[in-house]
């Protein structure tokens, strides 16, 4: 069977599923960016496969690049705010903080 | 066909190394496993013909957001394996959800017949890339150097240090570390 658009898809699915379930899972704020990151990727994947077998333009492209900048604007924050929690709270377990200060 | 061979190698890459990222217990391998992940996703882009964002993948998530996650894991204290309960009552129902999401997910792309066509023999895109985003896509494309340049500022005044630059806070601060010391003593 040759490789063909199901194929991307189903890899798109199965990273979707595993960052949806890391999400869930972690509880070091790390591991769940990690997650997260995971999902951004399978959108990524289903964008520019459809752009290659459906649509046969660049527009799939241009939004996985936006996609791929957020993410790295995305990260920066996060990972900011989790070592903003480190230096408060002394842990980055996500069940160890439930308030916004100290 | 080595085309097929060359995806199933790059898939199998992105899928158990996401696996090991989603059930290591070390976050150290997970990063690591992360590592794996991008790549395979990075080659997943050059087969589909997008040698720009294959090469992007490469630069930003492997050298930009991966060396971040690893430096703060580095600056963190990991929590103790133990602590914490990781136990069935969150993996279980976890999985289960991430199973029935992924089954549906799968059943939809076997299920549909895609408008699909015989893809056009891959071309270099970078130039055309960069046509599209200094004319059809300028305005977003401008914006997201904006949200760029206020995720920095954000970032580095989420993590400076609070007290340093502000004498009065520091010195009402201060005031309250010795009411405190009379209070106890």
């Amino acid at each position: 069977m040759n490789v063909g658009l199901e194929h991307f898809l189903t890899v798109g699915a199965l990273l979707f599923g595993l960052g949806i379930f890391a999400v869930m899972t972690r509880r070091n704020a790390v591991g769940l960016l990690m997650g997260v990151e995971l999902i951004l990727n399978a959108a990524n994947v289903n964008f520019v496969a459809f752009a290659r077998y459906v649509e046969h333009g660049l527009d799939g492209q241009v939004v996985a690049a936006f996609v791929i900048v957020l993410a790295a604007a995305e990260a920066a924050v996060a990972l900011a705010i989790v070592l903003a929690m480190f230096r408060n709270f002394g842990t980055v377990h996500v069940d160890a903080v439930s308030r916004l200060q100290r | 066909m080595t085309g097929d061979l060359v995806f199933y190698a790059f898939a199998l890459l992105t899928v158990l190394s996401a696996f090991y990222v989603v059930f290591s217990r070390n976050i150290v391998h997970a990063g690591f496993g992360l590592l794996f992940t991008l790549f395979g996703v990075a080659g997943l882009y050059a087969l589909l013909g997008a040698d720009f964002l294959a090469v992007t993948q490469v630069i930003v998530y492997i050298g930009g957001v991966l060396v971040l996650v690893l430096f703060t894991v580095m600056m963190t204290r990991i929590p103790r394996a133990g602590s914490g309960s990781r136990g069935l009552d969150r993996f279980v129902p976890a999985g289960i959800f991430a199973l029935m999401l992924f089954a549906l997910l799968y059943k939809v792309i076997i299920g549909t017949t895609w408008a699909t066509r015989a893809p056009e023999p891959a071309q270099g895109t970078t130039a055309r890339l960069g046509a599209e985003f200094l004319t059809r896509f300028v305005f977003p494309f401008e914006f997201v150097s904006i949200v760029l340049l206020v995720a920095m500022i954000g970032a580095a005044i989420l993590i400076r240090e609070p007290r340093s630059q502000d004498p009065g806070a520091a010195a009402g601060d201060a005031g309250g570390d010795a009411v405190d010391k009379e209070v106890r003593s």
